[in-house]
């Protein structure tokens, strides 16, 4: 049987064809595999923790420009970004620690430093990358650009039993601060010689510390308990004073409420004069005056807050709360200290981020796989984007900010 | 005769033998494991490998009793973060989403 001969031309031209695509993916690939040119100010990541990837997303355009998979287990995910705001390291449940790019779109490399890990911090010079860890405990410090191992600092208690570590943040003077649940210790290490890191013990800080936060100027670093009800403060600008309690016994034995979902003390809810921080086990926010540390209020919100954040501009309080009262997003007005307004997102609310001004908040809708965004002065919803199982998210503005 | 109550009493075995499942329908069923893998997952993890909580894998469960699982979900863990989820779901609830953790169901 004989075989069609094609036309010579046909074979010639078809042979530019190929030419000519096999050299523009060369191209391609040795520029930029499909890499936007643009900047990432206005850009940022919604985590989808059933499935493991990311979205990254455009805040201007308020829409999705890329989905990133692999990530493993982002029950617990968060994320940093490089100071240049081109990359995103993403902690995972699993004790991943994953690089991303965002121009590109593309899991730049991970590691698997630990068994369980909760979140982390990049430092003030954006070198290095801290993350803290469940299982086995402890804080692991990376090269920010390779991943590579720079320190490994356990977190045993007197016993040399290993605690869990939360409320990990980054602090100036190159230093990470970080809280062992188990031991009930604040820590602080400088990593300024990477090669001897030094580390300094608070003891005794109270029961069970969950999470913590410090604040945007970075001087005050603040945990809560959950064993007990009050806060931790320690002032990083006076560390020889240690750490003191404030809000004591602000639960003034009212019965505390079984809690369905930890409270997040994630950046800092400080407003004017007041910080504004959720109560454990109470359908409250408490607010404290950030100059005597005492108590200036306390605001009754629709269930237990998960998560109390202030616009940048300070002007407005919104807040998510705990299974089963999930479904609702309140405002408080930070003058009146009054609720301004309740937003029904719907079923599992889990995070909410403010654009760099705060003109917008994009809010994440589990049940429904959607995020929304809010105008934060009509509160209209302006957009709605689908995602799996949307969980945290993070914009590329938190990467000039202290804690964040 | 006695052959008929020969396989009633078989019968009443099987249903006795057969999981609590059988008295929820497929509807709640899947609503608690939603539950188990997005709520019991804050702290146990999505994947069930521990968190703040301890992990629920099945090798991790072998040792307990059904028994006092059940009554750590109704009743919680005093000393802990761990909620009394009793009011939000019933008894026979927590001993289906018992059963399921600890044959790995949705892993």
């Amino acid at each position: 049987m004989k075989l069609p001969v094609f036309p010579r031309y046909l074979i010639r031209s078809c042979r530019w064809i190929i030419f000519l695509g096999v050299f523009f993916s060369g191209f391609n690939q040795a520029v930029s595999a499909e890499c936007l040119t643009r900047g990432t100010g206005d850009m940022g990541l919604v985590i989808e923790r059933a499935t493991g990837s990311l979205q990254v997303l455009d805040t201007t355009a308020k829409a999705s420009l890329f989905r990133v998979e692999g990530l493993g287990d982002l029950s617990h995910a968060s994320a940093v970004f490089s100071r240049d705001e081109r990359y995103a390291y993403i902690f995972g449940r699993d004790g991943g620690l994953s690089k991303i790019d965002l121009l590109c779109g593309t899991l730049v490399k991970r590691v698997v430093q630990a068994g369980n890990s909760i979140g982390g911090a990049i430092s003030q010079d954006g070198k290095l990358i801290a993350v803290s860890n469940y299982t086995p405990g402890g804080v692991k410090i990376f090269d920010a650009a390779t991943l590579d191992l720079v320190a490994d600092l356990p977190a045993l208690d007197d016993k040399d039993n290993a605690s869990k570590v939360v409320g990990l943040v980054d602090a100036p003077g190159q230093k990470f601060v970080y809280t062992l649940y188990d031991a009930g210790q604040i820590r602080i290490v400088d990593m300024t010689d990477t090669a001897a890191p030094v580390v300094q013990i608070y003891k005794n800080i109270g029961r069970q510390p969950y999470d913590a936060l410090i604040s945007s100027d970075g001087r005050y670093y603040i945990a809560g308990l959950f064993g007990e009800d009050g806060l931790a403060l320690l002032d990083l600008w006076e560390p020889d004073k240690g750490v003191r309690r404030i809000l004591d016994q602000y639960g003034r034995g009212k019965e505390k409420l079984p809690v369905y979902k930890m409270p997040h003390l994630e950046g800092w809810a400080m407003t004017g004069r007041h910080a504004f921080l959720p109560a454990v086990g109470q359908h409250e926010v408490l607010v404290v005056s950030n100059d005597s540390w005492k108590e200036a209020g306390r605001i009754a919100v629709h269930g237990q807050p998960v998560f109390v954040e202030a616009q940048p501009d300070g002007r407005q309080v919104w807040v998510n709360f705990a299974h089963p009262r999930n479904d609702t997003v309140q405002v408080i007005d930070t003058q009146t200290m009054k609720i301004v307004k309740t937003l029904q997102p719907g079923k599992g609310v889990l995070h909410m981020e403010f654009s760099p001004r705060g003109e917008s908040v994009w809010v994440s809708v589990r049940d429904a796989d959607e995020v929304h965004v809010y105008d934060t002065a009509s509160f209209e919803r302006i957009a709605q984007l689908p995602a799996e199982k949307p969980s945290g998210i993070f914009f590329t503005a938190r990467a000039h900010r202290t804690g964040l | 005769m006695r052959k008929t109550s020969k396989w009633l009493f078989a019968l009443i075995i099987m249903i006795q033998l057969t999981p609590v499942s059988a008295a929820l329908d497929t509807a709640r069923q899947a609503e608690l494991l939603y539950l188990l893998k997005h709520d019991c997952g804050s702290c146990h993890g999505m994947t069930r490998k521990g968190g703040l909580g301890p992990p629920l894998l099945p090798e991790n469960l072998r040792d307990r009793p059904p028994m006092f699982m059940e009554n750590t979900v109704l009743d919680g863990r005093p000393g802990t973060p761990m909620p009394p989820w009793r009011g939000l779901l019933t008894e026979q609830e927590v001993r289906w989403l018992v059963e399921a953790i600890r044959r790995g169901e949705g892993l």
